[in-house]
């Protein structure tokens, strides 16, 4: 089937503002009340989207697998958020932010939704502002700037290395507002196990309180899911340890579109893995690379040698080598592959020969370490504690690792899924980011998710819907409990030998070895042809102590890790059936000489949208052709 | 000790199966652990021994596992966050400790944090002062241009200051008092110390002082405790500055009858 993502056509800058007054129904400020909506997640999109919907008068319950709804993982990220106010007076605008973005993503994004994220950014900088977010300013009072990859402009904004924290903290104290006046229900250590969907719409969803173990429904007029990204299904990743692809598989079971599970960013600077033990990986900030240069020896038999010794003509800058006019600030996708390749010849360094140096003597000469320390102290501080290494005297050494996925559930212009009354919000969705996120991008469309789409486009849905529909009573709700109660005690019923973290450390390295940052025919349908036993694995032979009615973690992670386990077979499907590279997704055949990135726009300029047929089925494929008006189809080049 | 070293250590662990049940501490071996393991990862290593023996694992807090969302709590040898400067649970590390140390570990302990299970304490108590007035009550849209209000770079270092703070309750856990000042202080600095929150300002630390009361935090007797167990190092002045926001609002008048009460008998 070929999709329609119902995106306003004519002149791309008047699109949002023309599709906001021609084609989205408003709610009258008295109805609003009588309308109650569900919002799964509260981290930037989810927590910003709650809070404004709340604001507008709807009826709001919130919820989140965290005991506050603070300790969403937008809080994690480090560097920035982009906006094209043109603060700097560097050529920056509007459509230069669509256009990087656009490119960035390797030409795989719908251009309106792009555009109408880089027209909204400049709101989302002074929303903040407003509410308190200390922002990195210059003496004169003025906001400051930074540059990211993957543009020749200074657009991000920040707040010391902890740019996330600072605007999860706004959009929670927006939330907390509404809270405290009671008119959002926040519903923390509480996890999503399923969606109703009652005569085709999303009507409510069933959730498990994770303190003492109730199963229960709650209905809505509408359900908003903002519940994050998935790369997890590496086990190792920069994402915390509760970060599920749960709440959107349990969707997609119910019949929305995942679209472009393929394409998955791997970040180029994060802290190399240390031993089989690890938990997590540990991101080390893009903004790094502003002050930071990226090498590794020349020579094989240099890599054991300690780095200050490595003279610099024996010293291999190959991010500067290789794309001079981008050099250290290549974007995520590029920078990381480079890495991969130099440990690949043999030139990485640290244990395992997996890393790269990335140095500041040069910039710490250059600024002084004061300075340095100012910019980036709390990142030095964190690798320090991680690896017990002082990285104002050595490089840092660092290494690409999983940390974001571009693909989710099909959206709309509206940001409505396939499923009508089901919206996508943040990571959680596929609209903006193509096949490659660039840096200080997630904040933005989180916060141009919750802030200033949703409670615009909802409003055309709602209008259109007749408030309060369902009970918690109806047949749809007592199955779906029945449902989810039968798997919880299903996988306490089996009692096996292997436990759920050997589950999941299995599933990952499968994943990071076939299906990771370079992907062949061979490998995908290796994998194809591993997962289903892991899966029929599991469910004969993994341990889940304890009872589901009381606080039960491992039983929360064998939910989760049973669901990453199915999702790992449609990520690597959607990984095989994409004959070509693009941004994250690199196909080992199909590669220019030089060894970059060579896409088919001829058969591939398309979002991949599947459709679940149950487990262990083929899923169904839709098709939304994409079409670029505005920015030319071009080889992407940052030489 | 060299990184190939491995230790084996005693953990004594208060185990609770239950918000009202009784508590008790257990004894466990961790054993083969190196000196690149975190904290986190060492009881984990350990939980998964207790799951294939049969036993139930130990539930503690921990998400991000990079220091920033303030999940992880627990009370290491007597102190919250286990006593490295500046550094969560989940950022220690075992090289911290050596072969044979014996490790005691606890919840938070303090009456707004009731138990939930093992490690894991309720912290909505926190969410709650947030909730009564930790905000500024702009609503979405309509605001000025960022560049509107000027913020001096001093002003904005200020506020960052204050607003590292990651809502983990280890000052909770740290003081005598269970008191709240330094989470509620910094957030109160924060905002009063920004054009944007002055407006609020004298409201809002009324409230915030009345809400410690009501959510059954204790007040300060300057131990400091707080700032040494705060893994983001917010100082005590800001505890300071909510007094003197304090004092300036009760000469407004915009602190109600039962503050003025509460502060002329301390």
């Amino acid at each position: 089937m070929i999709l329609d993502g119902k995106a306003p056509t004519g002149r791309i800058q008047d699109t949002w503002d023309k599709h906001r007054f021609d084609s989205l129904k408003l709610v009258n400020p008295a109805n609003k009340r009588k309308y109650k909506i569900l919002v799964v997640g509260t981290g930037l999109a989810g927590g910003s989207a709650a809070a404004t919907l709340a604001e507008l008068g709807y009826q709001v319950e919130a919820f989140a697998y965290q005991d506050s709804p603070r300790r969403a993982h937008s809080i994690a990220a480090q560097g920035g958020i982009n906006a094209a106010k043109a603060y700097p007076n560097d050529g920056d605008s509007i459509y230069r932010l669509f256009y990087d973005t656009i490119k960035g993503g390797d030409f795989r994004a719908r251009e309106a939704d792009v555009w109408r994220l880089a027209q909204v950014s400049n709101n989302i900088i002074d929303q903040c502002v407003a509410q308190g977010v200390p922002f990195a300013r210059d003496y004169a009072g003025y906001l400051d700037n930074r540059s990211f990859g993957g543009a020749q402009v200074s657009r991000t904004f920040f707040a010391r290395g902890q740019t996330g924290q600072q605007l999860l903290l706004g959009a929670y104290s927006a939330l907390s507002r509404q809270i405290g006046l009671g008119a959002v229900k926040m519903f923390p250590r509480t996890e999503m196990l399923d969606l109703v969907v009652v005569d085709g719409e999303a009507k409510g969803i069933t959730v498990r309180d994770l303190v003492t173990g109730e199963l229960r429904t709650h209905v809505g007029d509408a359900v908003v899911l903002a519940t994050g990204g998935y790369v997890n299904v590496f086990y190792l990743s920069t994402n915390a340890m509760g970060c599920s692809v749960t709440a959107n598989w349990k969707a997609h079971k119910k019949g929305a579109y995942f679209a472009n599970p393929c394409y998955t960013q791997i970040h180029p600077t994060c802290i190399p893995q240390a031993g089989d033990y690890q938990s997590k990986l540990t991101l080390m900030s893009e903004s790094l690379r502003n002050d930071g240069r990226i090498w590794v020896p020349k020579k094989k038999e240099d890599c054991n040698k300690a780095p200050n010794d490595i003279p610099e003509e024996d010293r291999d800058y190959y991010l500067e080598r290789k794309y001079p006019s981008f050099g250290n600030l290549a974007p995520r996708d590029i920078a990381s592959r480079a890495a991969k390749e130099q440990c690949d010849e043999g030139r990485g360094v640290g244990p395992g020969g997996r890393g790269v140096y990335l140095d500041f003597s040069a910039s710490i000469k250059r600024l002084g370490e004061g300075t340095i320390r100012e910019r980036y102290g709390n990142l030095f501080e964190m690798y320090e504690r991680i690896t017990d290494e002082n990285a104002y005297q050595r490089p840092m050494r660092i290494y690409p690792a999983p940390h974001y996925s571009m693909g989710g559930l099909w959206v709309d212009y509206n940001l409505q899924s396939n499923v009508p009354g089901l919206f996508v919000l943040g990571e959680a969705n596929f609209s903006v980011h193509g096949a490659n996120r660039l840096g200080a991008s997630a904040l933005m469309q989180g916060l141009a998710d919750g802030y200033f789409v949703i409670p615009y486009t909802i409003a055309n849905y709602l209008a259109q819907t007749k408030p309060g529909k369902v009970k918690a009573d109806h047949p749809e709700c007592l199955k779906s409990v029945a449902d989810v109660k039968a798997t919880r005690d299903q996988l306490l019923a089996v009692n096996g030998k292997k436990t759920v973290t050997e589950f999941m450390r299995e599933v990952g390295t499968l994943m990071w070895n076939d299906v990771g940052m370079a992907r062949s025919e061979k490998s995908l349908t290796d994998a194809l042809q591993k997962l289903p036993a892991i899966r029929e694995e599991f469910w004969q032979n993994v341990k889940v102590s304890g009872s589901g009615e009381e606080l039960n973690q491992q039983l929360e992670n064998a939910g989760r890790t049973a669901d990453f386990i199915e999702f790992a077979e449609l990520l690597t499907r959607d990984a095989l059936h994409r004959k070509e590279s693009c941004g994250g997704h690199f196909r080992v055949e199909s590669q220019y000489p030089d060894g970059e990135a060579m896409r088919d726009d001829a058969n591939f300029a398309y979002s991949a949208a599947w459709e679940s047929k149950g487990v262990g089925k083929d899923p169904e494929l839709h098709k939304e052709p994409l079409k670029f008006e505005n920015v030319h189809l071009a080889v992407r080049s940052y030489k | 000790m060299s990184a190939h070293e491995t230790m084996n250590l005693k953990l004594i662990v208060w185990r609770q199966a239950g918000p009202n049940q009784p508590g008790r501490f257990e004894t466990y071996e961790a054993k083969n652990i190196t000196p690149h393991h975190s904290f986190l990862e060492m009881l984990d290593v350990v939980n998964e021994d207790l799951i294939k023996a049969g036993q139930e694992p130990i539930a503690f807090d921990h998400d991000c596992r990079e220091g920033i969302c303030g999940m992880c709590s627990a009370v290491v040898n007597g102190v919250p966050h286990g006593g490295q400067q500046r550094t969560t649970l989940c950022q220690l590390h075992m090289r911290k400790f050596k072969d044979g140390d014996a490790i005691y570990l606890e919840p938070w302990r303090a009456r707004a944090f009731p138990i939930l299970r093992d490690l894991v304490v309720d912290r909505s108590a926190l969410d709650k002062l947030i909730q009564t007035a930790g905000f500024v009550s702009c609503h979405t849209g309509g605001v000025p241009d960022g560049n509107a209000v000027l913020v001096g770079k001093p002003q904005a270092d200020y506020a960052m200051d204050a607003a590292e703070c990651i809502g983990c309750g280890a000052c909770v856990a740290a003081c005598p008092n269970s008191a709240a000042m330094l989470f509620a202080g910094a957030k109160v600095s924060q905002l009063a110390e920004l054009p944007q929150g002055q407006v609020e300002a004298p409201q809002r630390v009324a409230a915030m002082v009345q809400a410690m009361a009501d959510n059954g935090f204790g007040n300060c007797s300057n131990h400091y405790e707080c700032e040494a167990a705060c893994p983001k190092g917010i100082k005590v002045k800001f505890i300071a500055r909510m007094n003197r926001e304090f004092i300036k609002a009760l000469a407004l008048e915009k602190v109600g009858a039962v503050n003025t009460a509460r502060l002329k008998s301390e």
